[in-house]
């Protein structure tokens, strides 16, 4: 077969990149010129080269706040997919009540992610929220605006409750593709429920829980809404994850030079993750018979 | 291995069927003889898989019972049949090695090691995958699954029967003869009760020692590939066995003589004086042309498929089919077709009438 060559099929590609450059390359490059300038306001930049990255290199403000970032993130894949995978396991496989569940299911994902934050801040608070009152009435001591591990637990369990559906859905839709051939097959081999499980279902389910697992993670490691709207990033800094640090350094303290350089590893760090997640996991699936 | 009974069974999918049209397979009373290999063939929802996940337990009939070697497990679950299926689609654990899962039903059976070991060796050797035991399972070809499947269905030398529905559908072509010879003589060597379902009838007709022709939810026929050939007992045994089928004519029939569109033609056999549809079926194998006996027939195509030719005639609209050997010359003045009479049945509302004096 003869190809013709047209290098003008290349204006054919001239959209998306115009599109690319606004959304993407033209703010990251203003954030890049940031991160090598200094000003003293009235619109004066001068040059000031990687001094922004050793400082914030050497803060312990932004390590504190990654370990924190890691620390949540790790809390929360731990607990969402396999309750992810749980909840999808016990879903009715067809009929009116699978539909109503997923209905349910999705709710919490369609819920914007300020709303969900004030429905928590509200939900937790000891005077009037549901959940406060009744942990204090039955006399445990939860108080998410000053103590350290209810801010946590009161974060986390948000997280759990908004996003652990996306991952059941994942999951039941990696379920609902596997034929019944292998349930019969394995009934015939006389397999338990756990190798049914470990056999059957969760190779059936790696693609989609991979892509669940690595969504999870960039949103965890992303996430700023909902724990601003409920705890602030407080008591003290204790929820303060690298998002609501970065808000606070480059809008509260208005030093756009740190902030910038702080976004940059930011958005290299995550980068950087996701990029060996994805690898380490597409090279465990690709792990066929050698 | 077991002998499996059938009785008085028969299956709908709706809650309360009220018409034996809703049956998806009718009352139905049979033996499977232990040691045998039989063939369930049909075409699409004939009801053979609805009948095969029946004696498997996956299905729980709407009536009647199911036992083996005389004991009711008509509402035992599948793993306490201890029958061992192979399915269309190739069912492998794709995580595990080839050796795995070949081993998986022994070792969830808690077999002892070392047999489970010989025993995966020794179908190993059987499906020709010794060399990739210690290969995962996915990646490999569909027929290499499928072998796996075969062999998972194989490892257990206790199973009461060996139940395959379609097996070698993603199969190639020139491997389907392969591992159905290979199926064949594994249940020379094991003797294994073995149920094949099909809609393929070369496929049965190779690998079974017994035919079970299902039609709308009903066996039409269990016998000898030959017997099948021939003296089918319905018109659809007639015409879906054999290549092409069997003719079917209307006709009317009185002792030996038959009359169709008019021209009466004599049979050989008295047949008394049969009541309702009747038909007259002969295969193509005992039709010929003729320039002076037999009905008036029009030539509309010869197909030559090699070893023989097929000629397409038309008698009184209906399409007779006549086959002729290599190297048989059509005569010009054939302008009729004749039949023999060993080859000939008389049908009565498509079930087979027995001429008088044969053999019950």
């Amino acid at each position: 077969m003869n190809k013709t060559v047209n290098q003008k099929a290349w204006f054919l590609v001239l959209p998306v990149l115009v599109l690319v450059a606004f959304s993407a390359v033209i703010p990251l490059m203003t954030v890049v010129n940031y991160s090598v300038q200094d000003t003293f306001g009235n619109n004066v930049f001068f040059w000031a080269g990687l001094e922004w990255f050793e400082e914030m290199l050497s803060s312990d403000r932004m390590w504190d706040a990654l370990g924190r970032q890691i620390a949540f993130s790790a809390i929360i894949l731990a607990i969402e997919i396999p309750l992810g995978i749980f909840v999808a396991l016990n879903m009715p496989k067809s009929g009116f009540w699978a539909s109503f569940c997923l209905v349910l299911m999705s709710l919490p994902l369609l819920i914007p992610w300020n709303v969900v934050g004030t429905i928590w801040q509200i939900f937790g608070r000891v005077d009037i929220g549901l959940l406060g009152y009744t942990l204090d009435a039955i006399g445990i001591n939860y108080n998410y605006t000053q103590d350290f591990y209810a801010a946590w637990a009161t974060v986390i369990v948000m997280d759990v409750w908004h996003w652990t559906s996306l991952v059941a859905l994942l999951a039941y839709a990696g379920l609902q593709s596997i034929p019944d051939a292998y349930y019969q097959a394995a009934k015939i081999d006389q397999a338990s429920r756990w190798k049914v499980f470990r056999y059957i279902e969760l190779p059936k389910m790696m693609g989609v829980l991979m892509i669940a697992i690595l969504l999870r993670f960039m949103d965890s490691f992303m996430i700023y809404t909902e724990p601003f709207v409920v705890t602030g990033g407080g008591p003290g800094n204790s929820t303060t994850f690298l998002s609501i640090d970065l808000v606070k350094m480059a809008l509260g303290q208005f030093d756009l030079g740190p902030a910038a350089a702080f976004s940059i590893m930011y958005y290299l760090v995550i980068l950087l993750i996701s990029w060996v997640f994805y690898t380490v996991m597409t090279n465990l699936d690709k792990r066929d018979g050698v | 291995m077991a002998k499996i009974t059938l009785d008085n069974l028969a299956h709908s999918y709706l809650p309360n069927p009220t018409s034996e049209d809703q049956f998806a397979l009718k009352q139905l009373d049979h033996d499977w003889v232990d040691g045998e290999a039989y063939a369930l063939l049909g075409s699409s929802g004939c009801g053979k898989s609805t009948l095969l996940n029946i004696i498997s337990g996956l299905l729980h009939p709407s009536q009647g019972r199911i036992l083996f070697d005389g004991r009711d497990v008509t509402h035992a679950p599948t793993a306490q049949r201890n029958i061992a299926q192979v399915f269309q689609f190739p069912v492998v654990y794709d995580t595990m090695t080839v050796r795995d899962n070949l081993a998986f039903p022994l070792r969830n059976r808690g077999a002892d090691a070392t047999y489970v070991a010989n025993r995966v060796q020794q179908i190993a050797q059987m499906i020709g995958m010794e060399d990739m035991l210690n290969r995962k399972a996915r990646g490999l070809t569909a027929d290499a699954k499928q072998k796996i499947s075969l062999g998972r269905g194989m490892v257990r030398e206790d199973v009461n029967a060996l139940l395959f529905d379609e097996p070698l559908t993603v199969i190639d072509p020139h491997m389907k003869w392969e591992l159905r010879t290979q199926l064949k003589s594994l249940h020379q060597q094991f003797g294994h009760t073995m149920i094949y379902v099909t809609h393929d009838q070369t496929e049965a007709l190779t690998f079974a020692d017994k035919v079970v022709v299902m039609y709308d939810g009903r066996v039409v026929q269990m016998g000898t590939p030959q017997e099948l050939f021939e003296r089918p007992e319905h018109t659809f045994v007639g015409y879906f066995i054999g290549s092409p089928g069997m003719n079917v004519l209307d006709a009317t029939v009185k002792g030996d003589r038959a009359v169709i569109g008019g021209t009466e033609i004599a049979l050989g056999k008295a047949f008394g004086t049969p009541s309702g549809k009747i038909e007259l079926g002969v295969r193509p194998e005992f039709t010929r042309l003729s320039a002076d006996e037999g009905l008036p027939a029009k030539i509309k195509r010869v197909e030559d498929v090699g070893r023989h030719k097929i000629v397409r005639t038309d008698v009184f609209g209906t399409e007779v089919n006549v086959i002729l050997a290599e190297g048989e010359g059509i005569s010009p003045a054939a302008n009729r077709v004749a039949f023999a009479p060993e080859g000939v049945n008389v049908y009565a509302d498509s079930w087979r009438i027995k001429a008088e004096g044969e053999a019950a």
